[in-house]
């Protein structure tokens, strides 16, 4: 009998899989559905991940959200030691950015005139770092043009596929509509697969950039386990359903 | 040498024009209490050094920015800082060296190294180089020759830190889980000034202690203002989590400055603890989950 799943819960388990194959590095999932993918990669595809607890500790199980768990801390990271283990290559993040473009930089700093934008941001905290140093997969809970930018981002905070001497390292690019790579001919990006919610069409009328295709099949659905331990071991308060409007 | 001072004396030994650099990160452990004196002061055209959270917004909507080096600017439980955004899309924020967190930590290391620069990739390829002009290359003097950012030290006039216990004089403990970059902008700073949960006797000091939660020497301390809830509203682990509440209000004030000045700029000290409950009230925030 086919079970029932959300969009939120598919990116969760496609997301889960960008660890599968890193070996015993640290991984960091950003935001709330990349933390949730940290926590299932763990414990259903790379048991060796190291996760941290959000403050300065490496944690052994990732822990239930939202439920105030007190986690099981079996090591030591403080910013300092993030800033270490990046710059060693050590490290596979999941991040959001407001901006992203076809040379794949992300913008996290600011929208509009960089002078007097019209939008401030974060800053671009430790993305130029990060971007040179180890691979980062990219979540997007709300493909549009405004996110998959025409031209250039609006304030370049990670190296991209334009540069003379440095090449990014990006993993998957997970969005609400479906699953790309940076993997095309000259590092373009390229489409994996198309959610059963979507299609290609709205995928096209949503990016400003071409893109090229290598598969149009859709998501793997979730399997049982994996929607047991989201639901029942590390997110039972369904806060991800608030991520996507769906 | 005691070092103990009161807030005046802290006042008195800052001038316009200084570059200043505030320990803690985002919402943690955030030397408030010193930021809020010198929204009070008439202290202007400051240099900001900061892993930036409610200290830079405050000291954004008081105006007593002329130039800010900073990574991010956020609030941690809320992502982004009202005041923060409002100077800058404004236009009232002056002037603005926006860096890599990391190579923030490399210019606060290299200026207390005594270190024109250090070396690092990070920045290459990125608009933070377009933006910050006055940060060059370096060639590696060795086989690889690889072009490398020369990453220039930000010398400190000041360092301002909050610590969970200090003695007179000046023997600090830090005992949140993580230190963060203070023992950098001390090193970075030609003088630091503390302020101090607790003042203690530091006969009382053990060794283990001493070993995990002294995080550097204290010929770099310059003043020490004793002050329980100095934080607030940022988190003082293990006494106090982050105010979520207040930072609500203070993040709705952007718009409507006066009314929180009032409140809580335009009264002193110990007033502004009243007004936030009481240092009962700060004491018992739980600790911030994150």
């Amino acid at each position: 009998m086919a079970h029932q799943f959300t969009i939120s819960e598919v990116c969760i388990c496609e997301a889960a899989k960008v660890w599968k194959d890193d070996g015993e590095i640290l991984a960091t999932g950003i935001g709330l559905l990349p933390r949730i993918a940290v926590g299932l990669a763990k414990k259903l595809h790379n048991p060796d991940l190291m996760m941290t607890d959000g403050e300065a500790f490496l944690i052994d199980q990732p822990h239930p959200l939202g439920v105030g768990a007190e986690p099981c801390v079996d090591g030591y990271m403080t910013y300092s030691r993030v800033f270490d283990v990046l710059w060693s290559g050590a490290r596979h993040a999941m991040v959001t950015p407001t901006q992203i473009d076809k040379y794949a930089h992300l913008n996290i700093s600011s929208i509009g005139n960089y002078a007097q934008p019209k939008v401030q941001l974060l800053g671009v905290r430790g993305f130029p770092g990060n971007s040179i140093s180890h691979r980062n997969s990219i979540f997007i809970p709300n493909h549009s043009k405004k996110v998959f930018v025409e031209g250039s981002v609006d304030m370049v905070s990670s190296v991209g596929f334009d540069a003379d001497d440095v090449e990014p390292l990006i993993g998957k690019v997970i969005t609400n509509l479906g699953i790309f790579d940076y993997q095309g001919n000259k590092n373009t990006l390229r489409l994996l697969s198309i959610h059963s919610t979507s299609s290609l069409d709205e995928i096209r009328d949503n990016t400003g950039f071409d893109f090229e295709i290598f598969s149009t099949d859709e998501t793997t659905n979730p399997t049982k386990d994996e929607l047991d331990i989201i639901r029942n071991e590390l997110d039972p308060n369904n806060l991800r359903s608030s991520v996507i409007g769906e | 040498m005691n070092k103990v001072i009161t807030t005046n004396d802290f006042i008195s030994k800052l001038e316009d024009g200084m570059t200043i650099g505030i320990g803690g990160w985002g919402a943690r452990r955030k030397p408030m209490s010193l930021v809020r004196e010198i929204c009070r002061s008439n202290l202007k055209d400051l240099t900001l050094v900061s892993y930036g959270g409610p200290d830079i917004g405050l000291l954004s909507s008081c105006k007593k920015i002329r130039k800010l080096i900073f990574g991010f600017v956020s609030l941690d439980l809320i992502p982004l800082d009202s005041h923060f955004r409002n100077a800058r899309q404004s236009g009232e924020l002056p002037e603005v060296v926006e860096i890599d967190e990391g190579m923030l930590q490399w210019g606060l290391r290299a200026a207390g190294m005594n270190l024109p620069f250090l070396p690092t990739r990070v920045g290459i390829g990125t608009d933070v180089l377009k933006n910050n002009p006055h940060i060059k290359f370096v060639e590696s003097p060795y086989d690889d020759k690889e072009k490398l950012v020369a990453m220039p030290a930000i010398k400190l006039d000041v360092a301002l830190l909050h610590v969970n216990e200090s003695d007179e004089k000046g023997n600090t403990l830090i005992f949140g889980p993580d230190p963060f970059f203070d023992d950098l902008f001390a090193r970075a700073a030609s003088k630091t000034f503390v302020s101090t949960e607790k003042l203690v006797d530091s006969t009382s000091f053990d060794k283990e202690k001493v070993a995990n939660y002294n995080r550097f020497e204290r010929n770099l301390v310059s003043g020490i203002i004793p002050d329980e809830g100095g934080a607030h509203p940022t988190a003082c682990n293990p006494s106090y989590g982050i105010d979520l509440d207040h930072l609500k209000e203070y993040s709705k004030s952007a718009k409507t400055f006066d009314e929180y000045q009032e409140k809580y700029l335009f009264v002193d000290e110990a007033t502004y603890k009243k007004n936030v409950g009481g240092i009962k009230s700060i004491t018992s925030i739980p600790l911030t989950k994150f």
